[in-house]
């Protein structure tokens, strides 16, 4: 495998796009990240995507994207891992520049979401969970996260109070962020006052309908310094790995296998553990995944990831900041395009260039996006050269 | 997005609890599977999921998806049944304040949706809490 480095990142304000489609969400991330990158074309593209297909009636979005990007007829590919589908996408193009198939390929990542009612959006997010024995219960994704908060509360003694702290970090982090969908502060009150949407998860405990996109440029870590004069950031750690479909199936339904097997596989490939990251972006898609999240890639033991949030561990200053960017709770959650969001903001953290939510000193940074309650998993790990 | 097919495929699984059972170790497959999740085994033998069970964990759905949208608010727990199998299921015939994790529950053959002026009506099961005497 050849080094592969990142050398442009681009995203644009996320939120209810009503006045964009799709392909022009996706293009101007897309221009965005080439034009940060300084390259002047691609090789090949990955387009991460859960499910356009229910929400706005396309497939295809190889085509599509490169189409209107203007890069035909470049390879272009559309990688679908529900929630994981960017952090997916991003590790094939890991994968296609590490072994010396392309040099310069874009990952990208979309969702346009806004285009359906709540009642088709809880649907078509509900497909990735098992169709046939889960969801024709008429449970929901918050459902199943209530499924696996509950659980976490009985056997670890979490509190509602604790899942209400990460909402309430992860808006302070997004009041820092411009392009967050909701870029202001909540407080403890308002969390645990809020309408409740699946027990024991309120509205403030999910993460929101968003539309959006995110891109990154990747290439060999040997040529980065040709296209641009940035610091450069390097993939040093990738891992994928995958779990049950449905969660009653998993022994432990408050303990996400996949993102623990990912993280070792990844910390691994990296040469690093837990205690040497700076940051962290995690896939807070709702209050208790966060929880159970910084368990399973080891910032905290088994079992007290609810002390976390409460305590400030993992707020800006902590001893690891999770989410600065304001997560999924805060930035949005435009399924398809989470996990590239998750490296730009990475990307930008370890160049020094976010301002006032700036991790100081940050050297290395760990990305973590799933799919479903978490049946597939992509982590990745970063270090500015 | 339902055809008749589709549903009355699931029928041996959603009304009769239809399940196998793994001839080499003994893993009972709730759907039934064609490789065993325990041991890697391709021979089955078919077998019934008890109706008994115990609560792991519930919520109550407040916004529901489409096709439930008149039934909220309602409860969704998993189940473990008798012998170690698991189900997603409604949990129904109780306040929803009354919901606890560890209760026994027994499990109920009922409508579980309509889908429509046509449709065809979608029957399963749920479970309810059992009486405690």
């Amino acid at each position: 495998m050849r080094d592969v480095a990142i050398i442009g990142v681009g995203m644009n304000k996320w939120g209810e796009l009503w006045e964009k489609s799709m392909r022009d969400i996706y293009v101007e991330a897309a221009l965005l990240a080439i034009e940060d990158a300084g390259v002047d074309h691609i090789d090949s593209m990955y387009v991460g995507c859960m499910t356009s297909g229910l929400f706005v009636g396309q497939e295809h979005l190889g085509s599509l994207m490169a189409d209107y990007l203007n890069v035909t007829p470049i390879p272009a590919t559309r990688i679908e891992s529900a929630c994981a589908s960017g952090g997916v996408a991003l590790r094939h193009g890991f994968i296609e520049v590490g072994s010396g198939m392309s040099d310069i390929v874009l990952v990208g990542g979309v969702e346009k979401m806004c285009d359906v009612g709540g009642g088709e959006a809880t649907y078509a997010l509900s497909t990735a969970a098992d169709q046939e024995y889960e969801c024709y219960q008429g449970v929901t994704f918050p459902g199943l996260y209530a499924l696996m908060a509950h659980r976490h509360m009985h056997l670890h003694g979490t509190t509602q109070e604790q899942l209400a702290h990460v909402a309430v970090k992860n808006h302070d982090h997004g009041s820092m962020n411009p392009l967050a969908q909701y870029p202001f502060k909540v407080t403890l009150e308002q969390v645990l006052s809020s309408v409740m949407i699946a027990d024991p998860l309120r509205i403030l405990d999910c993460s929101p309908i968003t539309d959006g996109a995110a891109a990154a440029i990747l290439c060999p870590l040997e040529m980065a310094k040709k296209f641009t004069k940035k610091p450069v950031v390097q993939i040093i750690g990738s891992g994928q790995a995958t779990d049950t479909i449905a969660l009653h199936t998993r022994e432990d339904m408050s303990w996400l296998g996949a993102t623990a097997r990912a993280a070792e596989v990844a910390y691994k490939m990296a040469g690093v553990g837990p205690d040497d990251l700076d940051l962290v972006e995690a896939h807070d898609c709702f209050t208790i995944a966060e929880i159970c999240v910084i368990e399973a890639l080891g910032l905290v033991d088994r079992g007290q990831g609810g002390k976390a949030a409460e305590s400030g561990l993992t707020a800006l200053g902590g001893k690891i900041p999770v989410n600065v960017s304001g997560g999924l709770k805060a930035k949005g959650h435009p399924v398809g395009a989470t996990g590239v969001a998750q490296v730009v903001e990475m990307v930008e953290q370890l160049r020094g260039e976010v301002g006032e939510r700036q991790v100081e000193g940050a050297r290395v940074g760990l990305t973590q996006t799933m799919g479903g309650t978490g049946g597939s998993t992509a982590v990745h790990i970063f270090r500015r050269v | 997005m339902s055809t008749s097919a589709r549903y009355w495929r699931g029928i041996p699984q959603r009304y009769r609890l239809e399940a196998n059972k793994c001839k080499k170790c003994g893993q009972t497959s709730f759907p039934p599977r064609l490789v065993c999740p325990a041991c890697g085994s391709r021979e089955f033998e078919a077998t019934k999921l008890p109706q008994t069970g115990t609560l792991l964990t519930y919520t109550v759905i407040r916004v529901a998806p489409s096709q439930f949208v008149d039934e909220a608010p309602y409860a969704v727990g998993v189940v473990e049944l008798d012998g170690g199998t698991r189900i997603t299921s409604q949990i129904t015939d109780c306040s929803l304040d009354a919901i606890r994790i560890g209760q026994k529950m027994k499990v109920e053959f009922r409508r579980i949706r309509a889908e429509g002026l046509s449709g065809i009506i979608c029957y399963g099961y749920k479970c309810a809490p059992v009486a405690v005497q």
